[in-house]
């Protein structure tokens, strides 16, 4: 006998318990604290933090705890969060320029006013796995000197000097906030960056590789990567100057591209810009090299078809929350849609036989 | 949840978004851009239904919520759930108790009233996606009413298989205007789109929202020769025996044994309560 799907509010209720009892995992193994995860899982947190568009490691921390380290549903806990948080007021941009780098290099000259800084990368490590980690590892403490303050200046800034690379434009134009307007197509640069800052670093990564292997290629260099932490500075409107609210680390990468000129620009380099919360250089790369690859139609270049081009295609599809949602809803009960093309298939297969019943009798 | 406004969203929000319906009403079939907020469940499952619903709701509400026509299906339990938390909003299952509706995939069979509110959710609130899959394009076809392609679309399907090989989320044409995609819900539901209830259409990922005012025209796209039909399983209700409504066909063994009964599980509970027999119905108590 048919029995209806009822108790789904009692299924609901139970596999919610025992998600709370598989996040946890074994009660004889020490709980996870969040200043742990915070400090020891800085890069999840750094991601969480860039994709979820909300600078708050502790929040960050929560949510990959809760998430039990799926970092999606901890970037979805994050925008769930986000969205209700009251706007206060915008801050003025961020200047990366006074940035206080813990990295910083260039591979378009050996050596360049402000040095090359490796910083803490795994660019050189040998990635052998450290068994020395198994055990209850000690504290390692790297040499330590005074941090840069003066300005380092930016590679492109010499580039710029001698007209070799493609002047930006400054503007003060109020840029759109995709978290308060629906996207509009075309976006113009400041909503692209907005998206891909934001964007699934995979897809943005993904997207950036395709660039490299002849999708749309734009021969990039790194002109310049900088990580490290700036302030941000908010206008408060009762004292009639900007105050110090904070300091986010930032990543940041211009790229410089070959550009062979088109009918409108002489021959000069081109420039890709990424920037993204947290020391996130992978995505800040990727996003850089976008970035480049969706500017064909402002800098005269052919629209080679390449999806890396394509603006529609690369911003309605870059975000993670946006797409996992979508793809996971076809869990969902579909049934009565079946059901009409069970109906459809039936019909149509039916008239199918009978006719070729009908041929084989004639 | 107390920490929430009502309905979960606040209140400038909850604006945005009422500007956005009022203009869809205004503009019948048109889908109007707003600025969707991120839900805490995930798109795809019900966040535009959700956000509208939320600006729809008052205190005094009386809320249904129904999945694939049935009050049990795990997600219209889980929003029912949210908006129980958020708003404190009476619920039901019976259609004609409840203020609000929101549905995923079908229509009530019972004939709603002017003091309702219909709320679909919707995956793909473009019609011509699958044709043009670029938005700068489709909306250029909506302003210019260039429908053209979606009836080369319909023709090449009675072509091919001698029928409109679509089942279900069949385009509508609203108020000889909008062509418009009623959700996804299965044609036989497309003729009661013409109803004396509010219809609004939410899509979360998406960005829109449109809607169907009360008596407005909204005519599914056919031609002359192969008029539009409704289709459906062609038992009656093994439950309530009821021939005119859409049925789910379920599996009771592993020998192909199969059962049809109502999707619209509060019509079919009402119809069995008034004493309608089915083909399976239990026995009558002897009592």
């Amino acid at each position: 006998m048919y029995v209806a799907v009822k108790g789904g509010e009692r299924a609901i209720d139970n596999a919610h318990d025992w998600l709370a009892e598989e996040r946890r995992g074994d009660p004889e193994v020490a709980e996870l604290s969040l200043a742990q995860i915070r400090e020891q899982m800085a890069l999840a947190i750094h991601r969480v933090m860039a994709e979820g568009s909300l600078y708050d490691p502790d929040l960050a921390a929560l949510a990959i705890k809760q998430s039990r380290g799926d970092l999606i549903e901890a970037i979805f806990l994050i925008r769930a969060y986000r969205t209700t948080l009251p706007r206060i007021g915008y801050s003025d941009p961020v200047e990366t320029g006074s940035m206080i780098c813990d990295r910083r290099i260039s591979a378009t000259f050996k050596d360049a006013p402000g040095g090359q800084v490796l910083g803490p990368t795994f660019d050189y490590t040998h990635r052998l796995l450290d068994f020395k980690l198994m055990a209850d590892g000690e504290a390692p403490v790297a040499d330590s000197a005074e941090p840069q303050t003066e300005n380092i200046p930016r590679i492109t800034d010499f580039l710029n000097r001698d007209g070799l690379i493609q002047t930006e434009t400054p503007s003060d134009a109020t840029p759109p906030d995709m978290t308060r307007e629906p996207m509009e197509y075309p976006a113009n640069r400041a909503l692209r960056l907005q998206a891909l800052t934001r964007g699934d670093e995979g897809f943005v990564l993904g997207m950036a590789y395709s660039t490299q292997r002849g999708y749309g290629r734009n021969h990039p260099f790194v002109g310049e990567l900088r990580i490290g932490k700036v302030q941000v500075e908010m206008e408060i409107p009762e004292l009639g100057f900007a105050i110090k609210i904070g300091e986010v680390t930032l990543t940041e990468c211009e790229t410089v591209n070959q550009f062979t000129g088109s009918k409108t620009e002489p021959p000069q380099f081109t420039r890709g810009y990424g920037l993204v919360f947290g020391q996130s250089e992978r995505k800040a790369i990727s996003m850089a090299l976008v970035d480049r690859a969706l500017r064909w139609k402002e800098l005269g270049e052919d629209n080679m078809g390449a999806p890396a081009q394509d603006e529609e295609f690369v911003l309605s599809h870059s975000d993670n929350i946006q797409a996992t949602g979508f793809l996971e809803h076809i869990k969902l009960p579909h049934y009565v849609d079946f059901q009409s093309e069970l109906e459809l298939i039936r019909k149509l297969r039916a008239e199918a036989m009978a006719a070729t019943q009908k041929e084989a009798a004639e | 949840m107390s920490d929430y406004n009502f309905a979960y969203l606040d209140e400038q929000t909850k604006r945005m978004i009422r500007r956005a319906i009022l203009k869809g009403v205004a503009i019948p079939g048109y889908q109007v851009p707003f600025a969707s907020r991120e839900m805490p469940m995930p798109y795809g499952w019900g966040t535009g239904g959700v956000q509208v619903t939320a600006a729809c709701l008052t205190p005094d509400d009386t809320l249904k919520v129904i999945d694939q026509g049935a009050d049990d299906t795990t997600n219209a339990v889980s929003i029912r759930k949210f908006f129980e938390n958020t708003a404190q909003v009476d619920v039901t299952e019976c259609t004609q108790e409840a203020s609000v509706i929101q549905t995923r995939h079908r229509i009530p069979e019972e004939p709603l009233t002017e003091d309702q509110i219909l709320v679909y959710q919707v995956p793909i609130p473009e019609p011509l996606r699958f044709l043009e899959p670029r938005e700068t394009e489709t909306r250029k076809m909506h302003a210019l009413e260039e429908y053209g392609l979606m009836h080369v679309k319909l023709y090449e399907d009675i072509a091919r298989h001698g029928h409109i090989a679509t089942s279900y989320a069949y385009p509508v044409k609203v108020e000889d205007r909008y062509v418009m995609d009623p959700s996804p819900i299965p044609k036989f539901d497309n003729p009661r789109l013409e109803s004396a209830a509010i219809q609004l259409f939410g899509a979360g990922r998406e960005q829109r929202i449109y809607a169907v005012p009360p008596y407005t025209k909204v005519v599914s796209l056919d031609f002359e020769d192969h008029p539009f039909e409704q289709m459906k399983a062609e038992q009656d209700c093994d439950l309530c025996g009821a021939g005119h409504t859409y049925l789910d066909e379920v599996i009771v063994n592993d020998q192909g044994g199969r059962m049809f009964v109502c999707s619209d599980t509060n019509y079919c509970a009402t119809r069995c309560d008034a004493g309608h027999r089915g083909r399976l119905s239990p026995e009558e108590d002897a009592a």
